[in-house]
């Protein structure tokens, strides 16, 4: 009976994990992720936590959260000490997770269509995608940056929207917070947390 | 006598951008508190004028939203030719030139853009983004009332627009040329029509960055300045500052 049980979880977790694989290819990897995330977010049967609980599952194996941690956190990540960083980390996470959510819902009633890729270097590609409203709304233009240093698994590093650079934003958003606040971190992470809450 | 004025207005502007741009290379804050207030300011007057008027502007059919942009883009190139001049930027002079030109005749005064059918896109310059192709840095970040996020380059790049622009020759200084002529009126509706379409056409990215932010201040002077420099260099900035996180 109890092998019963570990055999049918893990088919569970076999076609679970399947489902939630998408291409090694740059352009197939955006345009299925993110054409799934909008077809999620837009189903009226999932409730607001099942639609969040989705993103964070995808954004969790498909976005370079920690790296994006790190890099936003700008020169403070080579100062601080472990226990700050891994702090900060955690509350990073999640303020991402909920933007993210956030952001994609803003955008999930429109069409999105990938319209092409230019290989930066072996450890890059950007991706370039348009978003245009069901409604008739002007188009919008997002180019991803992939980071492919393991060209089996690409991660998404950035979302550039329009020429501006979500990563880099963020980067100048936070390090305008630590310069008011002699660059205390934890200043950063009590904001971050606050921002979860709400 | 006039033209001593002139002379006189220029070597001041000029002077005082080589101090401010000497002084501060990057755009550092000079009076932030000042900022942040007229920042919040600013935003009331959003939140009151502007994001409703953009949003009515938004349920207007398509093609009158299409017409009025390419309307503006079309009397905007007027300030982007000069510049082009200013930047040596030739092959751009040819786009912005041929475009003004089709779009202005065939394309009924700017209403419809042919020129982009047959390959002609000019890009926006002006004289902020020509003084930033020199070479010089955009010193000091503030924020104006109403007219939002600037630096000290741009600011005397805004007033200098004016004196180059033959838009505003024609209707702020109401000179007549080539028998066109116009009033105050004319230049500020223009200029009106240009910032409710462009935050029309943002409102979404309004909507996201203000409930995604936590110092909403900040993340507009990064947007701010992001934009001025893919401006300057007619391109997408792909700065690789990732440093060691690429390893």
């Amino acid at each position: 009976m109890k092998s019963i049980g570990i055999y049918l979880f893990s088919l569970f977790f076999f076609f679970h994990s399947a489902l939630l694989a998408y291409s090694s290819n740059p352009k197939d990897f955006v345009s299925e992720l993110v054409n799934e995330a909008i077809e999620k977010l837009s189903d009226k049967n999932l409730n607001k936590d099942q639609k969040a609980n989705f993103i964070e599952e995808i954004a969790s194996d498909n976005v370079d959260i920690n790296a994006l941690g790190l890099y936003t956190l700008g020169e403070l990540r080579k100062s601080s000490n472990k226990d700050d960083i891994s702090n900060y980390q955690k509350s990073f996470e999640k303020y991402f997770l909920k933007t993210l959510t956030q952001r994609l819902t803003d955008y999930s009633s429109s069409k999105f269509e990938v319209i092409g890729d230019d290989k930066k270097s072996a450890n890059y590609t950007i991706v370039s995608s348009k978003i245009s409203p069901f409604d008739g709304g002007p188009e919008i233009k997002i180019d991803w940056r992939i980071y492919t240093k393991n060209p089996e698994k690409p991660l998404i590093r950035d979302l550039i929207v329009e020429g501006l650079s979500l990563a880099r934003t963020q980067k100048e958003e936070f390090a305008s917070i630590l310069s008011s606040n002699n660059n205390d971190i934890k200043v950063l992470i009590a904001k971050l947390d606050e921002f979860v809450k709400k | 006598m006039q033209i001593t004025k002139k002379i006189k207005i220029l070597t001041i502007s000029v002077s005082i951008l080589l101090f401010v741009t000497t002084a501060v290379k990057s755009a550092e804050e000079c009076f932030e508190k000042t900022s942040r207030a007229i920042f919040k300011f600013n935003m009331v007057v959003d939140d009151v004028i502007l994001e409703p008027i953009a949003k009515g502007y938004n349920k207007l059919p398509d093609p009158l939203r299409k017409g009025t942009n390419n309307f503006t883009s079309n009397i905007g190139t007027l300030l982007t030719i000069p510049n082009n001049i200013l930047q040596g930027n030739f092959k751009q002079l040819g786009h912005s030139v041929g475009s003004f030109a089709i779009n202005s005749t065939i394309g009924v005064l700017g209403v419809l853009n042919p020129a982009e059918k047959i390959g002609l896109k000019p890009n926006k310059e002006d004289v902020g983004q020509t003084l930033g192709s020199y070479g010089i840095g955009p010193g000091c970040y503030f924020v104006l009332p109403i007219l939002g996020p600037t630096t000290a380059r741009d600011s005397i790049g805004l007033i200098a627009d004016t004196f180059v622009d033959p838009f505003a020759h024609v209707t702020l200084r109401e000179n007549e040329l080539l028998s066109t002529s116009g009033n105050t009126l004319d230049y500020y509706s223009v200029k009106a029509t240009t910032s409710i379409d462009f935050r029309a056409k943002n409102e979404k990215n309004f909507e996201s960055l203000e409930k995604n932010s936590i110092d909403l201040y900040s993340s507009f002077k990064s947007i701010y300045l992001q934009d001025r420099e893919n401006k300057i260099n007619n391109s997408i900035d792909e700065e690789d500052d990732w440093g060691n996180l690429d390893n």
